[in-house]
């Protein structure tokens, strides 16, 4: 499947640049503000947006998604209105745009009637985090019938070399690397593991590796930048959002933050 | 019959393995590992012995007279798992799996905890094996389960109340995945109920099977025959399964798991997976869920932490569909009143989980005939809950 994804991974590539993949929980405060936010995001350099869908009982996420996602839920925010988000933004931008859903918000809805409603919103993408690629046919299915999202699939510090092979395999668009074992927004403490991870992957696949996981800086997303094709900065974002939206130069200052880590992939 | 799950985990479309990909690679081993020991005579010999000499097994299934005089029908017999070392079924697989812990050579277990006794059952193997120990329990059953709390900690164990959602035992089982997804290279998560990603449904139904094997040896031997009936409690569904399964080819056994109704199904505060709920995915299997139309997991309500839980074991699931296995659900109120009724009539103060079960007796013993049969599993009992129902009724003590 050719999709705005692969291709830009392939633009990047060809210009020597890293992906900066940022991450924030749509509909926290609301959706309007996702909705900016997204624009922002594209507008200070975001390649590629990952926004999460809120679930009740995020089990591969630390507090500060946590309690994003609670937010969310409060105001209302459903896979529905999320996708009624996206696309709206459509008309005003062609950044990739990545669903971080857990698997039962799809099923709930109805895979079928989901992937459909995704292709036509113009969602690119999709990481389910509790879905590893045992589980994941009845998905895979439907999205080729529908003609999309693509599916991008997680390795960890813990896969061994044969789930390697079947996660690159299974993949498309890139391999999200997680760079630390744990949840989301914990310290990322040894980046040489990280590179011998990353190129121990990029050894068995030719498809891009983007990490995310325990990225917060600038300075982070430089060294990453250097073996990585990709880098996925959430908690960071989402705490900044979380203690400024109420401050009327937030999008601004999340604007400033995102041209920073995206010159700093360089 | 077939056996289940197959090997991708799979009871029917129930089960399976649905966890992060840090988690998968712990998972397989776990799988490896208990399929090796599953078929060793030493583990086997080894688990066997704690069972009869720590926990005090078998216990006795006990012919409650007076309880079957009151009801006038069916004769009802008791499996007493409230006898057991901690006072609760928990421990049949907490033994279990602290064997397994120490084949896998870790040395930190965690768990979950609803009502307190699997977190007991977890501290006190964790004593007697010398393991470090980290129990999640949901701040609202910390209130309710004071007493278990404290337990746990005389125990050597780490407490840490979670305060997250409805702070009960789904908020527990999610920082405890949280916990194993970050430490998973030197800790085991000993899981207490028959949820979760495969191998956990299966492994737990068979270290707790203990429970139905005594039970079929034991009516044969006292009533000459098999039970017509088989009635126990269905939270997570760890001491049904345990007692239903060795039944579940006796195709003249009834089965019927009792959930927690709480204030009543209409009112929607309840524990009723198979009264509302839907298939989902949560906690790594697929399985009844109480959720919204959206998929966002219901709170649940039951006046019993130990059933307060919105998912249901993925085999559950299987015999529900399948007809095998009945399910009906006891409100709070019923259960309060089985819990007086069994602790006057027959000198047992149940747990109020298991107390859901006698509330069904209570229903079902009087349309059965004077010589029929109905076993129900008294799961645990209820010096946990006195503190708690002395509070709901205004006594202070």
């Amino acid at each position: 499947m050719n999709n705005r994804i692969q291709q830009t991974f392939d633009n990047l590539q060809s210009k020597g640049e890293k992906a900066l993949i940022p991450y924030i929980m749509a509909g926290d405060p609301s959706l309007a503000v996702t909705e900016s936010l997204v624009l922002t995001l594209a507008e200070g350099g975001a390649d590629l947006i990952e926004l999460g869908v809120p679930f009740s009982d995020p089990i591969a996420d630390g507090p500060v998604i946590q309690q994003a996602a609670e937010r969310a839920l409060q105001s209302g925010t459903t896979l529905k209105k999320i996708l009624s988000t996206v696309r709206s933004l459509r008309t005003k931008t062609s950044v990739p745009i990545i669903f971080m859903t857990y698997y039962n918000s799809m099923l709930a809805m109805g895979l079928e009637k989901f992937c459909a409603e995704a292709v036509a919103a113009g969602v690119d993408g999709l990481i389910v985090p509790d879905l590893p690629p045992e589980e994941s046919d009845e998905l895979y299915d439907t999205t080729m019938a529908a003609g999309g999202p693509i599916v991008i699939f997680l390795l960890a510090p813990t896969s061994t070399p044969e789930r390697r092979k079947t996660v690159s395999r299974r993949t498309h668009g890139f391999i999200y690397y997680v760079s630390i074992t744990g949840i989301t927004g914990a310290q990322l403490t040894d980046l040489t593991l990280v590179k011998k991870n990353v190129q121990a992957i990029q050894k068995q696949s030719k498809k891009p590796v983007a990490v995310g996981f325990g990225i917060s800086t600038p300075k982070q997303a430089h060294n990453v930048a250097q073996f990585a094709d990709g880098v996925i900065v959430g908690s960071a974002l989402v705490r900044t959002i979380a203690e400024q939206h109420q401050d009327p130069t937030m999008l601004a200052k999340i604007k400033t933050l995102t041209k920073k880590l995206k010159t700093a992939l360089k | 019959m077939t056996t289940h799950p197959d090997k991708h985990g799979r009871f029917g479309k129930f089960g399976g393995m649905y966890v992060p990909e840090t988690l998968m690679p712990a998972m397989h081993e776990l799988d490896h590992v208990y399929q090796k020991v599953k078929r060793d005579k030493q583990f086997q010999q080894e688990f066997q012995s704690c069972l009869k000499n720590f926990v005090g097994r078998p216990t006795p299934l006990y012919f409650a007279e007076r309880l079957t005089k009151t009801l006038g029908g069916a004769k009802i017999y008791l499996k007493r798992e409230d006898l057991c070392h901690t006072g609760a079924h928990k421990i049949n697989n907490a033994v279990g799996q602290a064997l397994l812990t120490r084949r896998m050579k870790k040395k930190r277990v965690i768990a979950e905890t609803g009502a307190g006794q699997h977190g007991v059952a977890v501290a006190t193997v964790a004593a007697m094996f010398g393991l470090e120990a980290e129990i999640y329990m949901g701040t609202e059953d910390m209130e309710r389960q004071a007493l278990n709390v404290f337990r746990m900690r005389l125990l050597g164990s780490k407490v840490t109340g979670v305060n997250a959602g409805s702070r009960t035992l789904k908020d527990a089982i999610s920082e405890a995945m949280r916990d194993w997804t970050t430490n998973v290279g030197t800790t085991h998560y000993l899981l207490g109920s028959v949820l979760g990603a495969h191998p956990y449904p299966m492994m737990i139904r068979d270290f707790q099977s203990v429970i139905g094997k005594e039970a079929r040896k034991q009516i044969v031997a006292q009533a000459g025959r098999l039970p017509h009936c088989l009635v126990a409690c269905v939270g997570g569904g760890s001491n049904s399964m345990g007692l239903f399964y060795p039944f579940v080819n006796d195709k003249k056994v009834k089965m019927v798991g009792v959930e927690a109704g709480g204030h009543g199904i209409k009112s929607g505060k309840h524990a009723a997976r198979f009264s509302g709920g839907k298939p989902g995915v949560l906690h790594g299997t697929m399985t009844y869920l109480l959720q919204d139309q959206d998929g966002q997991v219901n709170l649940t309500h039951s006046v019993s932490a130990g059933l307060d839980y919105p998912a249901v074991g993925p085999e559950h699931s299987f015999y529900h569909d399948t007809g095998r296995i009945q399910y009906t659900s006891i409100t709070d109120k019923e259960a309060l009143a089985a819990f007086d009724l069994l602790s006057q009539v027959e000198g047992i103060i149940p747990a109020l989980e298991s107390a859901h079960a006698v509330a069904e007796v209570v229903k079902i013993a009087p349309t059965m005939k004077k010589n029929e049969i109905l076993l129900m599993n008294l799961s645990g009992r209820g010096d946990k809950d006195v503190q708690q129902i002395a509070n709901m009724r205004g006594i202070p003590l």
